[in-house]
């Protein structure tokens, strides 16, 4: 919401109040408008919030964002053709816990204003043309089911054909457990697709956002060629909580934490959402192919030393 | 009734226990009151039919219970069984031996010589403790992988063995990467040119399970388990309440029949009534029939014939609405 319909409201609200008993601005409209750092406890004003990338300026905290931003966020506008956008998940278990699976899905829809997990679609990124795939975690946080897996293989193939770079952005709290086993096989499935996509050559990064567990991690989000975490993601396998009551022991303040990831090598760079999309950018140029394959076996390798001079120049 | 006794009864074995132990204290008085035959025989006839009726009536959280019998056979049980003479291999060429992942050469006759992999779980407390009650730790999926990729280089078709509560979630784990060490087991399963056959003979503890279970062809035994969470952590997580373990394991379809169905996996081996603890060498014969006759088809393939099959059963595994 903008500033001038926030006034229109607020207007709107005076001349209600006017008129009626004094009621106090619903939950929903003041939520709406403020947000409090989950960090530093400061309170934002949402569209400060929103044009900053949804992170806090005042300490840095980067929120969880939906898929529908992160995607206004990275790539050129109006360049995202998404694949699959109408692909939703069955109940294959006919599954029901304390409510059932079809009824969750129709409230996740509602509550995340999305219709799974993972969108998927190809973009250009300054110029580049990319297959991009977002994960939402507002969508049963993220979980990898039927379609997630479907999508993301999809997305990979996509890429093969296209012979361009593959992004995933991973948040997730893992594998979608009223899909049972079929939820399992969907890491396979994604590595599976993944093996064919690493001998064209392309570049896959992955990027690691708050929070991404469990099956995600133990499949596609770990094995980009290259791998980014957001600052102050969470990333592993076993969430901290199983681990503590199976060690027994505290765990480190950081334990998790992308920073701690990167001192222990799980990934290639802490990098802060408003520095992502240029980053991407050199990586893609670094990685551009310069000639195809049948070009490279043209050129005698006794002068090969003196091409890559040219090429790097 | 030795069987019974020397065994430790399951919850839902009770009742046949109890009848066992009545039929022994029957027996013991026979000698001096020979009247008593008749009793003797009709609760024998009872014990035989309660039998017979509590095992085809299993719920999977009795299923559950069985699948994770401290008595069942373990990766080396069937090792040893099938390969007397099994040449073991150990670790991952980077410091460290995971107990909890076994493999090494078996020659399963008729010219069939095999990379088998495995967890294990441990028989006493020593030994639990020491194969870290079937976890591996990320090192324990290298050295699996490091097996993988011997069978590929000497065209070896590989069998594995799934018996595992999961990967082991710790802070050493964590640290070393649990997550990508069964993500590239995934990617590199799925490439070999090789013929790889998966047996779950116990529990299929999720991503600690599949790390070894990316197959052309997988089997469970018919009291085996596969989950994608424990049936305990999904009844955590979805009901918050410990108590619906039984709930949890009926809605996850976690036992081998519904898994049959759900296109998952090709076939179901059949266990001695009881389960496997009461005759492992039955079970182990079967087991070993089983993967003989998947592998006997798969050889004849071509290396790309059998990377493609493998890829494309994994590809078509999913249920889905388009609208
Ligand atoms: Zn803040």
């Amino acid at each position: 919401m903008d500033l001038k319909d926030w006034f229109a409201k607020r207007r709107e609200r005076r001349e209600r109040e006017n008129l009626e008993v004094k009621q106090l601005l619903p939950t929903e409209d003041y939520c709406a408008l403020w947000k409090r750092c989950f960090q530093c406890r400061e309170l934002l004003y949402t569209r400060d919030l929103r044009s900053n990338l949804q992170v806090c300026p005042h300490c840095q905290y980067h929120f969880c964002i939906g898929a529908p931003d992160r995607i206004e966020q990275l790539c050129d506008p109006g360049t995202f053709e998404e694949i699959d956008a109408e692909m939703r998940s069955s109940d294959p278990l006919e599954f029901i816990d304390t409510e059932s699976y079809r009824k969750r899905q129709v409230a996740a829809e509602k509550k995340s204003g999305v219709v799974e997990a993972i969108m998927t679609g190809t973009c250009k990124m300054n110029g580049h043309l990319t297959a991009l795939g977002v994960m939402d975690f507002a969508f049963f946080g993220g979980s990898m089911g039927s379609v997630v897996g479907e999508k993301v293989a999809r997305l990979v193939e996509r890429a093969i054909e296209l012979s361009c770079p593959l992004i995933i952005i991973s948040s997730s709290g893992g594998a979608r457990m009223q899909e049972g086993i079929l939820s399992l096989m969907q890491l396979a499935k994604t590595s599976s697709a993944l093996k064919s996509y690493y001998e064209t050559g392309n570049l896959y990064i992955s990027i690691l956002s708050e929070p991404t567990f469990g099956g995600v991690t133990a499949s596609f989000a770990m094995l980009g060629d290259i791998i980014i975490a957001e600052p102050g993601a969470r990333v592993g396998f076993a969430g901290r909580r199983v681990i503590e009551q199976t060690i027994r022991q505290k765990l480190p303040a950081d334990f998790q934490t992308a920073e701690y990831l990167l001192k222990h090598g799980q990934v290639d760079m802490v990098i802060h959402r408003n520095e992502l999309k240029d980053m991407l950018t050199k990586l893609f140029e670094f990685h551009q192919k310069k000639n195809s394959d049948k070009d490279k076996t043209l050129v005698p390798s006794s002068s090969l030393s003196s091409s890559k001079k040219a090429g790097g120049k | 009734m030795a069987e019974v006794k020397r065994q430790v009864p399951l919850e839902f074995e009770k009742p046949l226990s109890v009848l066992a132990q009545q039929i022994d204290n029957l027996e013991a008085q026979l000698q001096e009151q020979p009247d008593l035959e008749p009793e003797l025989r009709h609760l024998k006839e009872q014990y035989t039919s309660l039998r017979k009726s509590l095992y085809s009536n299993l719920r999977p959280i009795d299923r559950l219970a069985i699948a994770r019998h401290p008595e069942r056979p373990y990766t080396r049980d069937y090792f040893e069984r099938w390969d007397s003479q099994w040449i073991e291999l150990h670790g991952d060429r980077h410091g460290t031996d995971d107990s909890a992942m076994v493999g090494g050469l078996l020659d399963l006759g008729n010219d069939l010589k095999v990379i088998a992999v495995g967890t294990q779980k441990g028989r006493n407390i020593k030994e639990k403790q020491s194969c870290n009650f079937g976890m591996p730790q990320p090192e324990g999926y290298a050295k699996a992988l490091r097996l993988f990729k011997h069978a590929e280089k000497f065209g070896l078709p590989i069998v594995t063995l799934i018996d595992t509560p999961g990967a082991y979630p710790g802070l050493a784990a964590e640290e070393h990467n649990q997550a990508q060490a069964i993500a590239i087991n995934l990617l590199e399963l799925s490439g070999l040119t090789v013929p790889v056959v998966a047996v779950v003979t116990g529990e299929g503890g999720s991503g600690g399970a599949l790390a070894i279970g990316v197959a052309n062809r997988i089997l469970m035994l018919e009291h085996s388990v596969y989950s994608v969470i424990s049936p305990e952590g999904c009844a955590s997580i979805l009901w918050r309440s410990a108590d619906k373990v039984s709930d949890a394991a009926q809605s996850m379809k976690i036992t081998a029949r519904e898994i049959l169905e759900l296109g998952v996996i090709d076939g179901i081996i059949t266990e001695p009534l009881g389960g496997a603890h009461k005759d492992p060498e039955a079970t182990a014969k079967a087991a070993k029939a089983a993967i003989v006759s998947q592998l006997s088809e798969l050889v004849k393939l071509s290396g790309s014939e059998v990377r493609h099959d493998r890829q494309h059963k994994f590809r078509s595994m999913g249920k889905w609405r388009d609208q």
